[in-house]
């Protein structure tokens, strides 16, 4: 008989680890189990990492963990062709102890991490790829890996195995995800002496900025760019839907390609070693298309329960909350010495009344709502670049003309009837 | 029951690393440290030497503190036991040094158990010497038999072994006294993907790690970089190889310029005569 573990929990991500973290801390006997050579490995994100829910998980990480620069200044940049509208915040008080949220490269930051939870108790073992739960009697008892004699028992199995977590597929708990469910993240670290990036962007040492970048970034297809300043590299990114890339027969390597030569955002990149370079799915089909997460013996967690807020491009925060309400319900059921699906499903009940299930409650239309209407990044984001070059063009025309002249290229009266309705519509669906 | 010791080496994956262009030195940061793929046969044999005559697998490795990954690796592989022998007075050590304080720390394993074989790898790849193995043999007044292809038989009763050498135009079978140092070549055996148990049981392992202190009988001034006469005069990374040149045009034509330029290189083929 092989051995046995209070839980298992199958990949070590943000979400796995959390878990598994927790569950060591409150005296379980875990395994995590994780395919790539370390955790990390694997794991691409753009790469910000938020402050309040890691210190959930451990406080003060930031005095410690490998974290790149601490974000003091948030960009968005509302992209044309050859132009850009520009906001954002920049505030010192982000700057300063406990921070607001930090960059941070996976392979280092995950490997940081588990290490924290191995010193917990947990037991991590690399490179071993599970390929099915074990069920008995409708109840998950453990998983089958793909080694020799590689069945492993447990009461819970929680499955962390990311954003197409076959394992919660073959459970019957979710389906295929559709290309319309899934974004199609692709990304280049691109390696710069750490001055160059301050001056650049304006930084001190040991402060970092964000840029999200719209509209012509991703070609005006439903997506989003990002520029993001790490320690000694700039991570440079395109993430569209899938069904957005199909639609418009682009790879998405030549959208990042694009987006690197943009005039906007090609002086940013001058002169930089490629490092590396990585791409991935994310779960953007929001709360639609979120599955079973609880079964008996069994939880879902972080982007295999496809917990993202595509709009506020958060994922890891989502993914640590949900391992450590999995850790929390899983310690209460071994107390009890009961694993079914009603006792577990306290950590969905408990999911869903944080901020993650209310987020993608909140935000449950708008991938679709703005996927069915494409005019938002291809028309309205023009629109508002056309304007802006309008109104601060010194040329001798009046500023009433010019007002004027921007209320005509809008368009006919329908045309802006239709604007105002989407515009209603868009409020519709992120209030 | 058979004791045997693999001795392994932590080092930088190779088929990846960058050189420093300007110091024409390996990059070690750009390429993750493996064991050395030859060790892995090593250790490798020595578990299957175990499964056919019964007996206990010890490694042992000289490196920094995260070297123990290696070590754990080889527990993957199903080693029992793993040694390691770490201390800033062993750094910058050449072979000399290295199969010295490795044979130190063979003295100290072989009071806790008789030591009947020493399993090395071909070579490591980073320094492709080969000369750590016999080095070891050469203080332990072992025979070493290297280029080992083939394990035949081991009879620790009777105190021999029969081994396959690889030679220039074929394999040598000979015989030699136990015990003995092995050094092998990597088509000895395939190592298979680790199973479960053994992934739990490195996941968990703490090798035994000894400092200078530990060792007994050390002479200090031959370890490390002072114990090391090996100088490096020179360093540089391989030229790389020009691209090939295509002939284009009819079949006749591409055969007389062919030949054009095989006469024009004619010393390449130590061929004599001129051209027409």
């Amino acid at each position: 008989m092989s051995e046995r573990f209070d839980c298992i929990i199958v990949g070590a991500g943000p979400a796995g680890i959390s878990c598994a973290y927790e569950l060591a801390k409150g005296g379980a006997k875990v395994l995590l189990l994780e395919r790539g050579e370390y955790p990390g490995s694997k794991n691409v994100m753009g790469g910000v990492l938020y402050r309040k829910m890691m210190e959930d998980v451990i406080p003060d990480f930031y005095k410690e963990a490998p974290l790149e620069r601490p974000i003091v200044e948030q960009r968005f940049m509302m992209m044309d062709k050859e132009s850009a509208v520009t906001f954002g915040y920049k505030g010192m008080e982000w700057g300063k102890e406990p921070y607001n949220n930090f960059t941070v490269l996976r392979a280092k930051f995950d490997q940081w991490f588990a290490s924290k939870a191995v010193e917990q108790g947990a037991l991590l073992v690399n490179e071993t790829v599970v390929t099915e739960c074990i069920v008995e009697n409708e109840k998950v008892v453990g998983v089958r890996t793909d080694r020799p004699d590689g069945d492993v028992y447990a009461d819970v199995v929680v499955l962390a195995d990311g954003v197409n977590s076959l394992l919660a597929k073959s459970l019957g708990f979710h389906k295929e995800y559709k290309p319309d469910e899934v974004a199609l993240a692709t990304m280049e670290i691109l390696k710069f002496d750490k001055k160059v990036i301050e001056d650049r962007f304006n930084l001190e040492p040991n402060q970092g900025c964000t840029i999200e970048l719209f509209g012509d970034a991703t070609k005006g297809i439903l997506g989003t760019g990002f520029l993001y300043t790490n320690s000694n590299s700039l991570s440079i990114g395109v993430g569209t839907l899938l069904s957005g890339l199909i639609k418009h027969k682009i790879r998405p390597h030549e959208l990042l390609d694009y987006v690197k030569n943009h005039p906007m955002i090609r002086p940013y990149l001058h002169g930089g070693e490629q490092q590396e370079y990585l791409a991935h799915l994310i779960p953007e089909g929001g709360y639609k298309s979120m599955g079973k997460v609880v079964g008996n013996g069994v939880i879902v967690v972080g982007d295999a329960a496809q917990l993202v807020n595509a709009i506020h491009r958060e994922g890891s925060n989502l993914a640590m909350t949900s391992g450590r309400y999995a850790a929390e319900t899983i310690l209460k059921a071994m107390e009890i010495g009961d694993y079914s699906e009603a006792t577990l499903d306290q950590y969905r009940v408990n999911l869903m009344a944080s901020f993650v299930g209310q987020d993608m409650k909140k935000y449950k239309d708008s991938t679709h709502h703005f996927d069915k209407f494409p005019q938002y990044f291809d028309q309205y984001i023009p629109m508002m670049n056309r304007a802006a070059s309008q109104m601060f063009t010194v040329d001798g025309t009046s500023k009433w003309d010019k007002q004027k002249k921007i209320w005509k290229d809008i368009g006919s009266p329908k045309e802006k009837i239709k604007i105002a309705r989407d515009m209603y519509r868009a409020w519709k669906v992120m209030k | 029951m058979l004791h045997i010791v693999a001795c392994i080496k932590q080092v930088p994956d190779t088929k990846i690393i960058k050189m420093n262009p300007k110091t024409n030195t390996m990059d070690r940061a750009s390429a993750p440290a493996i064991l050395n793929p030859y060790d892995a046969h090593a250790v490798e044999e020595a578990v299957r030497l175990k499964k056919r005559y019964g007996g206990t697998v010890s490694v042992l490795t000289m490196g920094p503190p995260p070297a123990v990954k290696a070590i754990k690796k080889c527990i993957e592989i199903g080693a029992d036991e793993g040694y390691m022998i770490s201390d800033r007075k062993f750094a910058g050590a050449d072979t000399l040094a290295t199969s010295y304080a490795l044979t130190k720390a063979l003295d100290k394993i072989s009071k806790i158990q008789p030591v009947d074989l020493v399993l090395c790898g071909k070579m490591t790849i980073d320094g492709d010497t080969g000369q750590v193995g016999p080095g070891i043999a050469r203080r332990l007044d072992i025979p070493p038999l290297t280029s080992v292809k083939k394990v035949e038989e081991v009879n620790k009763n009777d105190g021999f072994v029969i081994v396959h050498r690889k030679i220039e135009d074929g394999y040598e079978v000979i015989r030699s006294s136990l015990p003995c140092l092995m050094s092998v070549e990597k088509e000895i055996n395939e190592v298979p993907y680790s199973p479960f148990p053994n992934m739990l049981r490195a996941a968990r392992y703490e090798p035994h790690i000894w400092s200078v202190d530990d060792l007994e009988d050390v002479d200090v001034k031959q370890l490390g970089l002072k114990g090391s006469p090996t100088i490096v005069a020179k360093v540089w990374a391989p030229p790389k190889p020009e691209a090939g040149k295509m002939l284009e045009g009819t079949p006749n034509e591409k055969v007389e310029e062919l030949l054009s330029i095989v006469l024009e290189k004619k010393e390449l083929f130590q061929a004599k005569g001129v051209s027409q």
